[in-house]
C-alpha cells in the first residue's frame, strides 16, 4: 500500500440519504408486519400503505445516493483506495447472500436427510413412524406428506433446464461486456450487456410460468409440506434476486448508453457482474440440489 | 504498539463538528457514529435492566404478585433481545467505530454513508419490538431463542413485527461489520501490518467475519417463522415434513457464534488494558490471535450443544459434546496470556484495569460453569435451568458488560477530553462487583436443586435464594445509574485530560489529543 | 426440603451423573485457584506502589505448549467418564414397561403401552394458593392430580412426544429429562430402585402456564405396582359402564352448571380465564361470544375436536360426555350468556356417533 493513497482518502461530508435509507426499512419493517397480520386475518389494514410509503422512501435513497456518488466518483474524487474499499465490500456482502442461501439450502438437507428420513422410521426414530405416523414411508421428492397432502414434484428437464442453460450462457455474455468494458470497446459492452439483460428478463418469464405450471398442474404449492415449501422458498429468493441482478444491470446498461465507467474505473459495473455471477452459481446449486438430485 | 512518526496535520479538507441536530442525522464522522452507538446501547441496557428488574420483582417471592404469567415470558423474551441485540452488540459497534480507525492510523471508517445507515436502522427496529408490546395479545413471548412451533403456530399477532424487526437489526449489524472488516483491510496505516494490529482490532476483525457469516442464518431462521406461521408453509412441522428441532439447528447456528460475537471484542479490550496498567507488554500476541481465530472457527462446530435434550442420535451428542469442551482450550490461551502478562508487571488499580481483572475472574468461572454444561450427560440435568441462566449472565454481564465498561473507563477521556470522577467509578465498580455475585451466584443453586428457567413462580424450596438473588439485582441496577451520572458529569466538564491518561497505554489512539479531534490521521501515520 | 447442589437422585445412572458434575466441578475449581491463584499473587506482590520494576518476557513457546497441552489433556480426561455415561444413558433397548409420554398446553398424559391405561395428568395446587390467597403448601406447584406410577427394579422406557408445541419431561431424581417434540418420539428410560414420590416439572418454554405443568412420578414395589394395575383396567371398565349409564340419563340444570363449572375451571379457564373473557389476542373470549351465544353445533365441535392450529384442544378423549355436556352448558349460560340451553350426554354421544 503506497503512502499516497492513503493521503486522498476521500471521507465524504455529511449526508441525509443514511437517515431517509433507515426511515425508509423502518416503515418498511413496519408496513410489512401489519400487512402480513392483515392479511391473515383477511382484513384491509393500512400495513400496506406503510409498506409501500417504506418502499417508495427506499427509491427515493438510493436515487439520491447513488447520484451523490455518481457525481463524485465522476468528479474524480475517489481513490484507487476506495475503489479497493467499495470492491472488499460487495464480495463480503456477497458472502453475507451465501450464508443467507446456505440457511434455506441447510433446511433442504435437513429436512431430505434427517426430518423425513426420520418421520418414516431411521435411526432412533423406529417410534416415531411406528405411533405418529404408521402410514408414512420416507421418499423424496415428498410427494405425500406425512400428514397426508399430497402434490406433485418437478423434474428437471424442460424449463429447468432451458433456465440454466440461459443463466449460465448469461454468465458469459455478462462477463465478456466486462471484458469489453475493460477493452474499452463500447460496442461489445452495450451488446452484450444487452444480451445479458434479455437472457435475465427470458429467465424470469420461464420462471413465472414455471410456477404457474406447479401451481395448476402439479398442485405443488407453497403449504405442499417441505418439498414444497423448500422449492419455492429457494427458487423464490433465487427469483428475487435475479429480478434485483437484472434491474441492476438495466441501470447499467443506461449509465453505460451516458458514457459512464472507464477500463480503470467502473467499480458499479463489477459490482453487478460479480452480483450475476453470483446469482448464477446459486442457481446451479439449486438446480443440482432441488431439482436433479 | 509501535512508534508513529508522521504526526497528524491540517489538510485540505478539514471540516470542523458541524452543529445542530442535523450534525447526528446526517454523519458521516466515525466519532459521531460511535457515540451515537454507544448512548443507544447504554439506553437499550437501561430498558433491557427494567425488564429483568420486573423480572426479578416477579420472582422475588413465590406465587404470582405483579404480572401475569403471559406478561412475565414478554419480559423474558424482549429482556433476553434488547440486551443481546439492543445492548452488548451495539456497544461493541460503538466502541469499534469509536477506536478502530484511530488504532489503525485511517482518517474514518471505509465507508463513512453506510456506517450512518447501519445505526439509524437500530432505533427503528427496536421502536418496533418494543411497540409489540403494547398490541393486542402482547409481544413476542416464546424466549429469545423463539424456538417453533411456540413462536410459530402458537403465537400472538405480534410475530410478523419481531420477525421484520429482526431482519432490519440483521441488516445494520451485516452493515457494520462489512464496514469493519473492510476498513481493517483496506485502511491501515502504512507500516501497520496485520500482526502489528492491536488485539481489540484482531478480534473485531474476527467478529465481524463471523457476524457476516451468521446474521444472514438468523435471517433465514426468521423468515421460515414467519412462512411457517403466517403463509401455511411446514418447515418446523412434522405433518408436512419437517421438524421443530431444524428450527433450533438453524437459530443455534447462528446462536452459538452469536455469543462469542459478544465477547471476542471484549477479549481484545481487555488485551489493551491489561498490559497497559501492568506496564507489561502483552504475553504472547501471536497465540492471543491464533486462539481467537480458533474459537472463532470452533464456533461453528458446537452449535447443538444448546440442543442436547432434543434426542439426537448419540453420535452427534459426542461429536457436539468433545467439540465444545475443546474451546477450553484457545480460551484458556487467553487467559494464562493474560495472566502472564500481569506476573511480574508494575501493576496499577485504576478503574479500567479493576473491570478488567473483574472480567477476567468473573468470565473464567463463567467459563468454568460453560465447560460443566458442555458434559452432555449432566447437561441432561442443567439444561434449561437457573444454573444456565448462571453461565450466561457471567459470561455476559460480567463479562462482556464488564469489559464494556473497562473500555469506556479506559477511553473515556479521549472522548471527552476530560477525566471522570475517579471516586465515583471506584464506587461503580466496587458496588457492581459485589452486586452482580450477590445477584449471579445463587443462581447456579436455584439451577442445581432444579428450578427451571423462564417461569414466573416457583416451587417454595426455591424462596430464599430467589429473595437475596433479587436483592442483588435491585442493587446491580442501581449501581449503573452511578455510571450514568459519571458519563453525565465526564461529558459535562472535568480536569482536562492529557493525550495519553495512561501511563502503561500504547497504541496510536494515545498520540492524538484529548478529546480526539474531530478529524485524526488526515494524512497517515507511519507505523515502524 | 432446601438444597444447593445437583440431586444424587435414586437411579444408578443419576448417580453417576452426580459424580459426573462433581468431578468436574472438582477439576474446575483447582484449576480456578491456580490460575488466580496466579492472578492474586500478581495483584499483590507485582504493584507498582510496592515499587516493582516491570519485567520485559512477553513470550515464551514452551511455556505456551504446556499450558495448551495440559488442558487438552485434562478435557480428555473429563470426557472418557461422560462418553461412557452418556452411552448408558442412551440405550433404550431391553425395556419391561413403556409408557407413552405426551405434553400439550399444560398437561401431560401418560399410556402405558400393551394395556387400555391412560389418563392425564394436571397440576393440582389450587389457584388461591398461586394467587396468595391461600398458604402455600408443601409441595406447591410440584403436585399433580393423577401421578404416574411405574414398578421398581425394572427398566421403564419413556416414549416422549408432544401435541403442541416442545415440552421437556424431566424429573431430576431419575435424571431424566428429554423434549416432547410435536410429531416426533423421543426415547429414555429409567430403572428406579427404591419406593418413593418423585417429582419434576416441565423443562422448555411451553407459553404461558409453562411453570404450571409438573411431573410426579409414584415407583411402586412391582406387586404393588400390579395391583394398582389391575385397579386402572377395572376402573376402566365401570367408567365405560358408568359412561354408557349416564347416556340415559338426563342433568338438571342445576347439575349441569354445578358440573360444568368445575370441568370450566380444571380445563378452561388456563386460557378462557375463569370470567369467560380469554385475553385478547390469544386466547378468544367465550363471554358473550357468537358461538357460545349461537352457534351450538360448533361449540360442541370445538370442545370435540379442538382447533387444529391453535392451543385449543380436543377435549373428546379428556372428559367424559358427561362432563363435555356440563361444561358447553356453563360455557352457555354462565357470565351472563345466559341462552338456557342444556346440554345432555346423550347430545354428545349424537354428535361424536355422526
Ligand atoms: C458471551 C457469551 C458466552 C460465552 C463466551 C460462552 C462460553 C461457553 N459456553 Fe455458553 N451460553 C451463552 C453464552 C456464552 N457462553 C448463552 C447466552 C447461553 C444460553 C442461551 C439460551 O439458551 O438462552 C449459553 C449456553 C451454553 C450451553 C447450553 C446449556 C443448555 O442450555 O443446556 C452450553 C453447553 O455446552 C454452553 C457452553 C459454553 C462453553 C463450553 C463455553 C466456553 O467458551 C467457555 C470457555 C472458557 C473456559 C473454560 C474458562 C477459561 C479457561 C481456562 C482457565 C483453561 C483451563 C480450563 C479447563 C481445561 C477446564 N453454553
Ligand atoms: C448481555 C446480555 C444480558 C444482560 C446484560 C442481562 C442482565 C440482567 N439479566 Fe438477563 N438475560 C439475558 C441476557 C442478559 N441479561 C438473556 C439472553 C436471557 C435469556 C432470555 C430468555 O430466556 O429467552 C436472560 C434472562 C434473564 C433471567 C431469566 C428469566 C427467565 O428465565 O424467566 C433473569 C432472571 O433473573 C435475568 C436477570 C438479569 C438481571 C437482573 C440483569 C442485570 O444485569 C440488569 C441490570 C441493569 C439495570 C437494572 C438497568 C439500569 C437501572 C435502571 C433502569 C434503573 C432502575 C433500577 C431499579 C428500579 C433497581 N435475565
Ligand atoms: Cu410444558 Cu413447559
Ligand atoms: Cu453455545
Amino acid at each position: 500500500m503506497a503512502e499516497q493513497q492513503h493521503e486522498k482518502y476521500y471521507v465524504p461530508a455529511s449526508s441525509p440519504w443514511p437517515i431517509v435509507g433507515a426511515i425508509g426499512l423502518g416503515l418498511i419493517a413496519f408496513g410489512a408486519g401489519h400487512t402480513v397480520i392483515d392479511a391473515s386475518k383477511d382484513a384491509d389494514g393500512w400495513g400496506v400503505n406503510v409498506l409501500f410509503a417504506g418502499i417508495a422512501v427506499i427509491l427515493i435513497m438510493l436515487f439520491g445516493w447513488f447520484r451523490d456518488q455518481i457525481n463524485e466518483s465522476m468528479s474524480g474524487l475517489y481513490s484507487k483506495q476506495l475503489g479497493h474499499s467499495y470492491r472488499q465490500g460487495m464480495a463480503w456482502f456477497i458472502f453475507s447472500e451465501i450464508m443467507f442461501f446456505a440457511a434455506f439450502f441447510g433446511a433442504l438437507f435437513y429436512a431430505r436427510v434427517i426430518a423425513v428420513e426420520w418421520l418414516g422410521g431411521a435411526g432412533n426414530n423406529a417410534m416415531t413412524n411406528a405411533v405418529l405416523w404408521p402410514d408414512f414411508v420416507a421418499h423424496w421428492p415428498l410427494t405425500e406428506t406425512p400428514g397426508g397432502t399430497e402434490s406433485g414434484a418437478m423434474g428437471w428437464m424442460g424449463l429447468p433446464l432451458y433456465n440454466t442453460i440461459i443463466l449460465i450462457i448469461s454468465s458469459v455474455t455478462c462477463h465478456f461486456a466486462h471484458v469489453g468494458l475493460e477493452k474499452n470497446n463500447r460496442r461489445q459492452l452495450t451488446g452484450f450487456l444487452a444480451v445479458t439483460i434479455v437472457l435475465g428478463l427470458i429467465f424470469l418469464y420461464l420462471q413465472g410460468a414455471e410456477y404457474v405450471h406447479a401451481y395448476q398442474e402439479l398442485g405443488l404449492t407453497l403449504d405442499s409440506g417441505i418439498y414444497g415449501n423448500t422449492f419455492y422458498m429457494l427458487t423464490g429468493f433465487h427469483g428475487m434476486h435475479v429480478t434485483l441482478g437484472t434491474i441492476m444491470l438495466i441501470v447499467m446498461f443506461f449509465r453505460v448508453l451516458k458514457g459512464h465507467f472507464t477500463p480503470e474505473s467502473h467499480f458499479a459495473f463489477q459490482a453487478t457482474s460479480w452480483y450475476w455471477h453470483f446469482v448464477d452459481v446459486v442457481w446451479v446449486c439449486l438446480f443440482i440440489f432441488v431439482y436433479v438430485l | 504498539m509501535s512508534t508513529v512518526v508522521g504526526e497528524m496535520d491540517h489538510h485540505d479538507h478539514h471540516h470542523h463538528a458541524p452543529s445542530g441536530i442535523t450534525r447526528w442525522l446526517f454523519t458521516t464522522n466515525h466519532k459521531d457514529i460511535g457515540s451515537l452507538y454507544l448512548w443507544f446501547s447504554f439506553i437499550m441496557f437501561l430498558v433491557g435492566g427494567a425488564m429483568a428488574m420486573v423480572i426479578r420483582a416477579e420472582l422475588f417471592q413465590p406465587g404470582l404478585q405483579l404480572v401475569e404469567p403471559h406478561f412475565f415470558n414478554q419480559m423474558t423474551t424482549v429482556h433476553g433481545l434488547i440486551m443481546v441485540f439492543g445492548a452488548v452488540m451495539p456497544a461493541f459497534t460503538g466502541l469499534a467505530n469509536w477506536m478502530i480507525p484511530m488504532m489503525i492510523g485511517a482518517p474514518d471508517m471505509a465507508l463513512p454513508r453506510m456506517n450512518n445507515w447501519s445505526f439509524w436502522i437500530l432505533p427503528f427496529a427496536f421502536a418496533i419490538l418494543l411497540a409489540s408490546l403494547f398490541m393486542e395479545g402482547g409481544g413476542p413471548a416464546f424466549g429469545w431463542t423463539f424456538y417453533a412451533p411456540l413462536s410459530t403456530t402458537y403465537s400472538s399477532d405480534s410475530t410478523a413485527l419481531f420477525v421484520f424487526s429482526v431482519h432490519i437489526m440483521g441488516i445494520s449489524s451485516i452493515m457494520g461489520a462489512i464496514n469493519v472488516i473492510v476498513t481493517i483491510m483496506n485502511m491501515r496505516a502504512p507500516g501497520m501490518t496485520y500482526m502489528k494490529m492491536p488485539l481489540f482490532v484482531w478480534t473485531w476483525f474476527i467478529t465481524a467475519f463471523l457476524l457476516i457469516a451468521v446474521m444472514p442464518v438468523l435471517a433465514g431462521a426468521v423468515t421460515m417463522v414467519l412462512t411457517d406461521k403466517y403463509f401455511g408453509t411446514s418447515f418446523f412441522d412434522a405433518a408436512g415434513g419437517g421438524d421443530p428441532v431444524m428450527f433450533q439447528h438453524i437459530f443455534w447456528f447462528f446462536g452459538h457464534p452469536e455469543v462469542y460475537i459478544m465477547i471476542l471484542p471484549s477479549f481484545g479490550i481487555v488485551s489493551a488494558i491489561i498490559p497497559a496498567f501492568s506496564r507489561k507488554q502483552l504475553f504472547g500476541y501471536a497465540s492471543m490471535v491464533y486462539a481467537t481465530a480458533a474459537i472463532a472457527g470452533l464456533s461453528f462446530l458446537v452449535w447443538a450443544h444448546h440442543m442436547f435434550t432434543t434426542g439426537m442420535p448419540v453420535f452427534a451428542e459426542l461429536f457436539f459434546m468433545y467439540c465444545t469442551m475443546l474451546i477450553s482450550v484457545p480460551t484458556g490461551v487467553k487467559v494464562f496470556n493474560w495472566v502472564a502478562t500481569m506476573w511480574r508487571g508494575s501493576i496499577t488499580f485504576e478503574p479500567p484495569m479493576m473491570f478488567a481483572l473483574a472480567f477476567v475472574i468473573l468470565f473464567t468461572i463463567g467459563g468454568f460453569s460453560g465447560l460443566m454444561l458442555a458434559i452432555t450427560p449432566v447437561d441432561f440435568q442443567y439444561h434449561d435451568t437457573y444454573f444456565v441462566v448462571a453461565h450466561f449472565h457471567y459470561v455476559l454481564v460480567s463479562g462482556a458488560i464488564f469489559s464494556i465498561m473497562a473500555a469506556a473507563y479506559y477511553w473515556l477521556p479521549k472522548w471527552t477530553g476530560h477525566m471522570y470522577d475517579m471516586g465515583l467509578a471506584k464506587l461503580h465498580f466496587w458496588a457492581s462487583l459485589i452486586s452482580v455475585n450477590v445477584l449471579f451466584f445463587p443462581m447456579h443453586f436455584a439451577g442445581l436443586a432444579g428450578m427451571p428457567r423462564r417461569i414466573p413462580d416457583y416451587s417454595i424450596q426455591f424462596a430464599d435464594i430467589n429473595q437475596i438473588v433479587s436483592i442483588g439485582g435491585f442493587a446491580f441496577g442501581l449501581s449503573q445509574l452511578i455510571f450514568l451520572w459519571l458519563v453525565i458529569k465526564c461529558v459535562r466538564g472535568g480536569e482536562k485530560a492529557p493525550a495519553k491518561p495512561w501511563e502503561g497505554a500504547e497504541g496510536l489512539e494515545w498520540t492524538v489529543p484529548s478529546p480526539a479531534p474531530y478529524h485524526t490521521f488526515d494524512t497517515p501515520p507511519e507505523v515502524k | 426440603r432446601s438444597q444447593l447442589n445437583l440431586t444424587q437422585g435414586v437411579t444408578d445412572i443419576s448417580q453417576r451423573v452426580y459424580d459426573l458434575h462433581m468431578t468436574i466441578f472438582y477439576i474446575c475449581c483447582v484449576i480456578g485457584v491456580v490460575v488466580f491463584g496466579a492472578m492474586f499473587w500478581s495483584m499483590i506482590r507485582h504493584r507498582k506502589s510496592k515499587g516493582r520494576k516491570p519485567a520485559t518476557f512477553h513470550e515464551n513457546v514452551k511455556v505456551e505448549i504446556a499450558w495448551t497441552v495440559i488442558p487438552f489433556l485434562i478435557l480428555i480426561g473429563m470426557a472418557i467418564p461422560a462418553t461412557s455415561t452418556l452411552i448408558a444413558m442412551e440405550d433404550t433397548s431391553e425395556a419391561e414397561v413403556t409408557v407413552l409420554v405426551t405434553g400439550s398446553q399444560w398437561k401431560w398424559h401418560y399410556k402405558y403401552f400393551d394395556t387400555d391405561v391412560e389418563y392425564f395428568s394436571l397440576l393440582a395446587t389450587p389457584r388461591q394458593q398461586i394467587e396468595n390467597k391461600l398458604d402455600k403448601g408443601e409441595n406447591y406447584l410440584l403436585e399433580v392430580d393423577r401421578p404416574l406410577v411405574i414398578p421398581t427394579g425394572k427398566k421403564v422406557r419413556f416414549l416422549i412426544t408432544s401435541d403442541d408445541v416442545i415440552h421437556s419431561w424431566w424429573v431430576p431424581d431419575f435424571a431424566v429429562k428429554k423434549d416432547a417434540n410435536p410429531g416426533m418420539i423421543n426415547e429414555a428410560w429409567t430403572k428406579v430402585d427404591e419406593p418413593g414420590i418423585y417429582r419434576g416439572q416441565c423443562a422448555e418454554l411451553c407459553g404461558k402456564d409453562h411453570g404450571f405443568m409438573p411431573v410426579v412420578v409414584i415407583a411402586k414395589e412391582p406387586a404393588e405396582y400390579d395391583a394398582w394395575m389391575a385397579e386402572q383396567v377395572a376402573a376402566k371398565q365401570r367408567a365405560e359402564e358408568e359412561e354408557q349409564r349416564l347416556l340415559a340419563m338426563s342433568m338438571d340444570m342445576d347439575e349441569a352448571m354445578e358440573l360444568g363449572e368445575r370441568v370450566y375451571v380444571g380445563s378452561c379457564a388456563a386460557c378462557h380465564q375463569a370470567n369467560g373473557e380469554g385475553i385478547p389476542g390469544v386466547f378468544p373470549a367465550l363471554k358473550g361470544s357468537d358461538m357460545a351465544l349461537n352457534d351450538m353445533q360448533g361449540h360442541i365441535d370445538i370442545v370435540v375436536n379442538g382447533k387444529t392450529g391453535t392451543s385449543m384442544q380436543a377435549f373428546g378423549n379428556q372428559l367424559t360426555m358427561q362432563e363435555i355436556a356440563a361444561v358447553v352448558t356453563y360455557e352457555r349460560n354462565a357470565w351472563g350468556n345466559d341462552t338456557g340451553d342444556l346440554v345432555q350426554a346423550a347430545d354428545i354421544n349424537a354428535f361424536m356417533n355422526e
